[in-house]
C-alpha cells in the first residue's frame, strides 16, 4: 500500500445529498416541539375567540356563577379560579415548609450516605402516579383522618385535596431549592464557619440568602405545578364549583372542570364544549407567566456566580 | 512530483474579534518532518489546526491568506473540508481511541471513506507500520481502551495512516505518554517520514531537535492594547535553527532564557 | 471569660438542634407520607392481589369478579405507541440541537425555549391539544392512536432532555477524531457519538414511558372513559389504561370496588417499579466496558 496519488480533486462537484436530507430531517425533529406549542395555542384560541363570540370577556372573567350545563347557563369562571387558588394555597402551605425544610435538611445537614438512600426515596414520591395520590386522599386522608379531626367534614373537601397535592409537590421543590443551594459556592460556607457561625446561622443566614433567586424559581414552579393538577382534584375535591370557599367543602377547580366536561362527549361547536378551551386557555395563561417568570429567576441567580 | 505540499502566503487566524495568528509565510516540503515550537499560546496549535481545516469546528473561527495545497487554496469557496482531512490526517496531544475494538479503530476510515480495500489487509498492514502488530495482533477484537497509552496512541496512528493521507499533522503527540513510548513513537515518525509528510507540534524542544527537519519557531506578542498575538519569527533547517538562530528571540528560548 | 466560654460564644445551641430536629421532621413528613400511602394501598388491596385481577375484564355487576385485563393491555398498547412515537423525535431532535445546531443561532434557541415551556404545561392542556386535534379535527376518535400521539407529545420534552445530555456526556475528543479521518458530521454522529450515548438515552426513555403509563388526565380528555372490556386490537381500537380503570373504580363508591382500584395500584406501581429497574439494569450493562 502506497500514498495515494493525488489523482482526485477537493473540489466537491455534487454535494453532499445524503448530508443535507439527513439534516432536514433533524431539523423537522426539533420543529416538532415549536409545531406542538403552535397546536396547543390553536387549540385553545381557536374554541376561546368562539366562546367569547357568545359570552363577554367581562362576564366570563368577572361573573361568579358557573353553570354551564344549566338551560340558561353561567359563565363565570371566578368559583373555578377560586376553587383553584384555594386547593393551591394549602397545598403550597404543606409544600414550601416540608419541601424547603427537606432541602436545607439535604443540602447542609445530611451525611453523604444518607443522602443516598433519602434523596432516591423523595424521587420515589415523585414517581408516584397523580391518580394514586388522588385515591389516597379521597380513601384514607378523608376517611381515616379528617373524618376524626372535622367531624363535619364533606365526602368531597379541599382540605384533603389541598394536603395530598402538597406532599406531591414536595419532592419538586426539594429538588429544585437543593439545586440552588448546592450552587452557592463553598467559600461563602467555609467563611460564615470560620466566623465561627453555626449551621444553622449559616444556612439561614447565607446560603438561602445567596441561593434565594434559584430557590423562589423553585416555589414559583411548584406553585404553577399545583394549579395544573388534575387527577388529585377531580377525584377527592368533588365537581361542585363554589365560589366562596371552605377547605371542609369540595369544590371545582379550573382542572376539574375540563377533566369532566371533557369527558363528557359535548357536542363540537356548542358553547359548553368551548367552555372547555376558554377555561384551557385561562389555566394556559396562568402557568404559563409563572413558568416564564421562573425561568428569569434561575436565569438570574446563574448569573450571580458566572 | 513536486517538492512544495503547504504554501502559506500571509495566513492569518482569528478567533471571532480576537486574532490569534499574525500572517504566517512559509512552505512545508514533502517527506520531511517539519516542527513547530515556541512558548504556550504562540498560535502553533492554532496553525496545525488550520492544515486541515479542523479549526472550522470551533464557531467563530476564520482564516485570511493564502494556505495552499499542492497548489489549491483549502478555504476556496468551493472545496469539501471532509475531502481535505482525508488527505491531511491528524494526531491529537492525547490517544482518542475510539470506544470501540481495535480492528474497529483501524477500519473505521477506510468504512466512512468508502474506500474500496481488504479491511483485513489494510488492518494488519497499517498497525504493522505503526509498529503495533506485533503487540496486539494476537486479539484485534479487543478493547483500544485496554491498551497502554503509548500504544494507544500507535493505535491512532495506524488508524490515520489508514485512510492513505500525504499528511500526518501531530499536535504535541507525546504530551502525554511516558518517556519510552515516546522514543517508540519518535523512531515511528522517522519511519513514517519516508512516505508521508509530517508535521509537528512540540513543546519539547529535544524532541524537535531530535526529529525534524525543519523547525520553526513561534511567540506571543503583545500588542498596545496588550492583546497577545501568536507570531512566526523564524523557519529553517532544524540544524541552523539550534545552532546559530539567525534572531535573538530564537536564540533566547532555545537556550532557557524565557518559555 | 475562660477561653472555653469565649469560643461557645453567641450561639444558641438549643435553637440549633431545635432547628436541625424541625428540618429533619420536614423531610421525614414526606417520607413517612410514602410508606403510610404505599402501605394502605398494599392492605386495602390485598383480598384482590390474585390471579383474577390480571384474567379477568372489569364488570360493573359482578365485583367479586371483576379484572384489570382490559386495562392492563390498554396500557401497553398506549405506552408501546407513544415510545414509538416519542423516540425517534426526540432522539433525533436532540442530536440536531446538540451536534448540528449552530449554537446561539436563532433557530436553535427558540427551539429551546419551546421544550423549556413544554416541559412545564399542565398534563391537561395536552389532553385538551389531543380532543381539539386528534380526536376531533383529524377524526381519529377516541382511539388507542390518538391517545399515543397526545401522551408522545407529552413526554417529548423528557426524551429530549435526557437525550441532550447523554450526547454532551460523549467526550468531544471522539467527534474530533472521527471527523480528523474524513467522516462527515452525520456519520460521526451515527456510528460514534450516538452508539457512546446509549445508556443516557435509555434511561430517558424508560423515564418516559415511566411517565406516560401513570399518566391520566391526558387520556380522560382524548377518551379513555367508559366501560371498556375487551383488549385493543389495533391503533383505531377502543382502550382503557390502569390509570383510568384505577379512577372508575374510585370514583365508585361501594367497597368491593375500592379494593378492586388498590389492587389496581399495587399493579401501576409494580409496572413503574420494574421499568425503573430496568433502566438501572441498562444503565449499568451498557456502562463504558471499554
Amino acid at each position: 500500500m502506497s500514498v495515494a496519488p493525488l489523482t482526485d480533486s477537493l473540489v466537491r462537484t455534487r454535494p453532499r445529498y445524503g448530508e443535507q436530507v439527513i439534516k432536514g430531517v433533524l431539523v423537522a425533529a426539533a420543529a416538532v416541539s415549536i409545531a406542538t406549542t403552535f397546536g396547543i395555542v390553536a387549540s385553545l384560541v381557536i374554541p376561546t375567540v368562539e366562546f367569547f363570540r357568545e359570552i363577554s370577556v367581562v362576564d366570563f372573567l368577572t361573573g361568579t356563577e358557573w353553570t354551564p350545563l344549566f338551560a340558561d347557563g353561567k359563565f363565570g369562571v371566578l368559583p373555578l379560579v377560586s376553587g383553584t387558588f384555594v386547593i393551591t394555597g394549602i397545598a403550597v402551605a404543606v409544600a414550601i415548609p416540608l419541601g424547603l425544610g427537606a432541602a436545607i435538611y439535604l443540602s447542609e445537614y445530611a451525611s453523604a450516605r444518607s443522602r443516598r438512600v433519602l434523596k432516591p426515596t423523595l424521587e420515589v414520591l415523585a414517581g408516584i402516579p397523580t391518580v394514586v395520590f388522588g385515591f389516597f386522599a379521597l380513601e384514607f386522608v378523608t376517611n381515616v383522618l379528617l373524618r376524626r379531626l372535622f367531624p363535619g367534614i364533606e365526602v368531597f373537601n379541599a382540605l384533603s385535596a389541598g394536603l395530598v397535592m402538597g406532599i406531591m409537590i414536595i419532592p419538586m421543590v426539594a429538588s429544585l431549592s437543593e439545586d440552588a443551594m448546592a450552587a452557592v459556592p463553598a467559600g461563602l460556607r467555609d467563611g460564615s464557619y470560620a466566623l465561627g457561625a453555626s449551621k444553622r446561622q449559616t444556612a439561614v443566614k447565607v446560603v438561602i440568602p445567596a441561593a434565594l433567586s434559584g430557590i423562589v424559581a423553585a416555589f414559583v414552579l411548584g406553585i404553577s405545578r399545583a394549579i395544573g393538577e388534575t387527577m388529585i382534584v377531580t377525584i377527592a375535591a368533588g365537581l361542585e364549583p363554589r365560589l366562596v370557599p371552605n377547605p371542609l367543602q369540595g369544590m371545582q377547580t379550573m382542572t376539574s372542570y375540563i377533566a369532566a366536561a371533557g369527558a363528557g362527549d359535548l357536542p363540537t361547536g356548542s358553547i359548553e364544549y368551548q367552555s372547555i378551551f376558554a377555561v384551557g386557555f385561562l389555566l394556559f395563561l396562568i402557568t404559563l407567566l409563572m413558568n416564564i417568570g421562573s425561568i428569569r429567576l434561575v436565569r438570574r441567580y446563574r448569573q450571580a456566580y458566572q | 512530483m513536486e517538492q512544495t505540499v503547504f504554501r502559506l502566503d500571509d495566513l492569518r487566524v482569528w478567533y471571532g474579534e480576537y486574532q490569534a495568528l499574525l500572517g504566517v509565510s512559509m512552505t512545508i516540503e514533502r517527506n520531511q518532518i517539519t516542527a513547530f515550537i515556541g512558548p504556550s499560546g504562540c498560535g502553533k496549535s492554532t496553525l496545525l489546526r488550520s492544515f486541515n481545516r479542523m479549526n472550522d469546528l470551533i464557531p467563530g473561527a476564520r482564516v485570511e491568506g493564502l494556505l495552499a495545497y499542492h497548489g489549491t487554496d483549502i478555504y476556496g469557496p468551493d472545496i469539501d473540508p471532509i475531502e481535505v482531512r482525508r488527505r491531511i490526517g491528524m494526531v491529537f496531544q492525547k490517544p482518542n481511541v475510539f470506544p470501540k475494538s481495535i480492528y474497529e479503530n483501524v477500519a473505521y476510515g477506510p468504512r466512512v471513506n468508502r474506500m474500496k480495500v481488504d479491511l483485513d489487509d489494510v488492518v494488519e498492514e497499517c498497525l504493522t507500520r505503526a509498529a503495533l502488530w506485533d503487540e496486539v495482533k494476537s486479539d484485534l477484537r479487543k478493547s483500544a481502551y485496554a491498551l497502554s497509552g503509548g500504544q494507544q496512541q500507535r493505535l491512532v496512528i495506524a488508524r490515520c495512516i489508514a485512510v492513505q493521507p500525504e499528511v500526518i499533522l501531530m499536535d504535541e503527540p507525546c504530551a502525554s505518554l511516558d518517556p519510552i513510548a515516546t522514543t517508540k513513537v519518535e523512531d515511528l515518525m522517522r519511519e513514517l517520514a519516508k512516505d508521508y509528510t509530517i508535521v509537528i507540534v512540540t513543546h519539547n524542544m529535544q524532541q524537535a531537535a531530535r526529529v525534524s527537519d525543519r523547525t520553526a519557531f513561534f511567540t506571543a506578542e503583545l500588542d498596545e492594547a496588550g492583546v497577545r498575538h501568536g507570531r512566526l519569527v523564524e523557519y529553517g533547517a532544524t540544524r541552523q535553527i539550534f545552532s546559530a538562530p539567525a534572531q535573538q528571540s530564537t536564540e533566547d528560548y532555545i537556550s532557557g532564557r524565557f518559555g | 471569660m475562660s477561653v472555653e466560654e469565649d469560643l461557645v460564644g453567641q450561639g444558641t445551641p438549643a435553637a440549633d438542634r431545635i432547628f436541625r430536629w424541625l428540618l429533619f421532621i420536614a423531610l421525614g413528613i414526606g417520607i413517612l407520607t410514602l410508606v403510610v400511602l404505599l402501605a394502605t394501598v398494599t392492605i386495602k388491596g390485598a383480598p384482590r392481589l390474585d390471579p383474577a385481577l390480571i384474567t379477568n375484564m372489569p364488570s360493573l355487576r359482578f365485583p367479586e369478579r371483576a379484572g384489570a385485563q382490559s386495562a392492563i393491555t390498554g396500557t401497553l398498547w398506549v405506552i408501546t405507541f407513544t415510545a414509538l412515537f416519542s423516540l425517534p423525535t426526540g432522539i433525533l431532535a436532540a442530536v440536531y440541537l446538540e451536534e448540528f445546531a449552530r449554537p446561539g443561532g436563532r433557530f436553535q434557541r427558540i427551539v429551546e425555549l419551546n421544550i423549556q415551556n413544554l416541559a412545564a404545561v399542565p398534563s391537561i392542556v395536552y389532553g385538551i391539544l389531543g380532543l381539539g386535534v386528534f380526536v376531533r379535527a383529524l377524526a381519529l376518535g377516541q382511539s388507542v392512536v390518538a391517545a399515543a400521539l397526545t401522551l408522545a407529545l407529552l413526554v417529548l420534552p423528557i426524551v429530549i432532555i435526557a437525550t441532550r445530555e447523554a450526547l454532551r456526556a460523549v467526550p468531544r475528543s471522539i467527534r474530533e477524531g472521527s471527523l480528523a479521518l474524513g467522516a462527515t458530521p452525520w456519520q460521526t454522529t451515527y456510528r460514534q457519538t450516538l452508539p457512546a450515548a446509549i445508556p443516557g438515552i435509555a434511561t430517558g426513555v424508560i423515564l418516559a414511558v415511566s411517565r406516560a403509563a401513570g399518566e391520566a388526565a391526558p387520556l380522560l380528555m382524548v377518551g379513555a372513559v367508559g366501560f371498556i372490556t375487551f383488549n385493543p386490537d389495533g391503533l383505531l381500537a377502543g382502550y382503557t389504561t390502569l390509570p383510568i380503570q384505577i379512577f372508575n373504580w374510585t370514583k365508585d363508591s361501594r367497597e368491593e370496588f375500592q379494593v378492586l382500584a388498590s389492587a389496581a395500584i399495587v399493579l401501576l406501581l409494580v409496572l413503574l417499579l420494574a421499568l425503573n429497574f430496568t433502566a438501572i439494569w441498562i444503565r449499568n450493562r451498557t456502562q463504558k466496558r471499554w
